[in-house]
């Protein structure tokens, strides 16, 4: 892998430290009047997601990470890994629990999902932004209640629990906005 | 054309308070008898201290200087020496200068600066100037309280409760770990000046200057860069750096002018570039032959303008006030 000299750091490169990969998400020029020019960065650790401080001595270089995204379509779940599929190589992949994380309970078989390669394994996967899936249990809504005020919370197809309106029923279909968890409207099939 | 940053990147209201803050600056030292120079952009000497790094030009004649490298000034201290050593008496310049390998919220390769020399002044009387001039150029857009003086021994110890002239590399690590500072790798264990660059511009100097001027003067000797040392225990530069809102905005010195001391000193930071593994720069032999004849008893500032106006224009980047920051120059 390549390394980068601090000359070319900037926001979103992705380097090796402590042995785990980093994307740069700030990268700040500090140097006193006269002296040491140091790079102030703000890394986040591409596994666990925490961002941190870390400084360089300008000038120095830094291993860089052989992270790639790429969008790969869902195919299952075995009870332990997820499984992905490149659509141009038809290449299957398989991603563990850590990498998945939050995504699973979005994940519905054939969503196209960006994935983050480190070394050629999945790192973390994103689900769609927004995901259009079925209801499987919500109480019965008030009847003639459209308002929407208040609402229920109903359990999807993919496992995951969000606040619908009253008016939404078990069995309909509905679009959710992944990046918030919230109910954006229902979809006629 | 699509896809060409053409435009400014400071607005116009910003262009005509460059414009005034030159204007009053000139009428400051026109009102005080100091004279506006010009020295050249080309040289064929250059700047040995190992942090500064000199764009270099190829000049192909005609002339002697055919086939020459020449450098483009990091500052014009060397010339503006020369001509006070001429007997010009007080001078001043607004300088446009180039510093290779800084670029940054608060760099641009290539800047503004304003230089001034006070002839028998030292660098406490000249903090006294630069604040007035900072104060009268900002009045009516920043409110500044009074002016406040630290030595780099007191902010050292008011900061860190460590005495930078005395600390230890040992001393100013298990500083930086206990005030959560991430310490680079490949720091030096022999010297303790990056020790304590790191330390000042992580823990000290983003609270200098908080709504005031602040000066932080006398530097360790091996921080002098071209001030003159006061002899003591220990002995100290007689540097001095002027900082608002975290902002470093000015280096000045009570000027060496002793040319064996800056011999030496050219001698040392070449050295010095030699084991970073820089390329050595040619010293400025006319500025040493300008020492030799006299350089009379002086203080000088370089004050970096686009700071200066970003500052007074309330702006967060040295890009929103040049009118083509570098990345679209």
């Amino acid at each position: 892998m390549a390394t980068y000299s601090t000359n070319e750091f900037k926001s979103g490169l992705k380097i090796m430290m402590d042995g785990d990969p980093y994307a740069i998400v700030e990268n700040e020029f500090v140097k006193p009047g006269k002296g040491q020019a140091f790079n102030r960065v703000k890394v986040r650790n591409l596994k666990t997601g925490r961002v941190i401080e870390r400084t360089f001595k300008s000038g120095d270089s830094v291993e860089g990470a052989d992270v790639t995204d790429v969008e790969l379509q869902y195919l299952y779940n075995d009870g332990e890994y997820w499984h992905f599929m490149d659509q141009q190589s038809y290449e299957q992949l398989t991603a563990d629990a850590a990498a998945v994380g939050d995504a699973a309970k979005w994940l519905k078989e054939e969503a196209i999902c960006q994935v983050t390669l480190w070394n050629g394994v999945p790192l973390s996967v994103a689900a769609p932004n927004f995901v259009i899936v079925t209801i499987v249990e919500t109480d019965p809504g008030v009847r003639g209640d459209t308002s929407g005020g208040g609402g229920k919370p109903a359990t999807l197809e993919t496992g995951a629990v969000v606040r619908v309106p009253l008016f939404v029923q078990n069995g309909e279909v509905i679009k959710v906005d992944t990046r918030t968890g919230e109910y954006v409207s229902r979809v006629k099939e | 054309m699509a896809g060409f940053c053409w435009q400014p990147g400071a607005d116009l209201a910003t262009l005509r308070l460059r414009a005034d803050l030159l204007a009053r600056i000139r009428a400051f030292f026109a009102a005080r008898g100091v004279l506006e120079v010009e020295t050249p952009a080309l040289s064929a000497a250059a700047i040995s201290d190992p942090h500064l790094a000199s764009f270099a030009v190829c000049y192909t004649g005609p002339g002697p200087r055919h086939g020459q490298t020449l450098y483009l000034p990091t500052s014009p201290e060397f010339p503006m020496k020369r001509l006070l050593a001429a007997g010009s008496g007080c001078i001043y310049q607004i300088a446009r200068v180039f510093r290779d390998g800084e670029a940054g919220r608060l760099h641009n390769p290539e800047f503004t600066l304003l230089e001034w020399y006070r002839v028998g002044f030292d660098h406490h009387r000249l903090m006294d100037e630069v604040a007035d001039l900072a104060t009268e150029l900002l009045a009516g857009r920043v409110s500044l309280a009074e002016p406040e003086r630290l030595s780099y021994r007191a902010a050292f110890q008011r900061d860190l409760g460590l005495d930078p002239h005395r600390a230890t590399v040992a001393e100013l690590a298990a500083s930086a770990e206990r005030f959560e500072v991430s310490i680079p790798p490949g720091m030096p264990t022999d010297k303790t000046d990056p020790w304590l660059d790191l330390l000042l511009t992580h823990r000290i100097e983003p609270r200098l200057g908080a709504g005031r001027l602040t000066f932080l003067y006398d530097y360790p000797a091996s921080q002098a860069a071209l001030a003159r040392l006061r002899p003591g225990d220990p002995p100290v530069g007689e540097r001095f750096e002027l900082y608002l809102n975290g902002i470093e905005l000015a280096n000045g010195f009570h000027e060496l002018g002793d040319v064996v001391e800056q011999r030496r000193r050219f001698e040392e930071e070449n050295a010095a570039r030699r084991a970073l593994g820089l390329s050595i720069m040619p010293v400025d032999d006319n500025l040493l032959a300008a020492l030799a004849a006299g350089l009379p008893d002086c203080a000088g500032v370089a004050l970096g303008f686009d700071r200066l106006a970003m500052l007074a224009a309330e702006k967060k980047s040295l890009a929103e006030v040049l009118a083509f920051p570098f990345d679209r120059a």
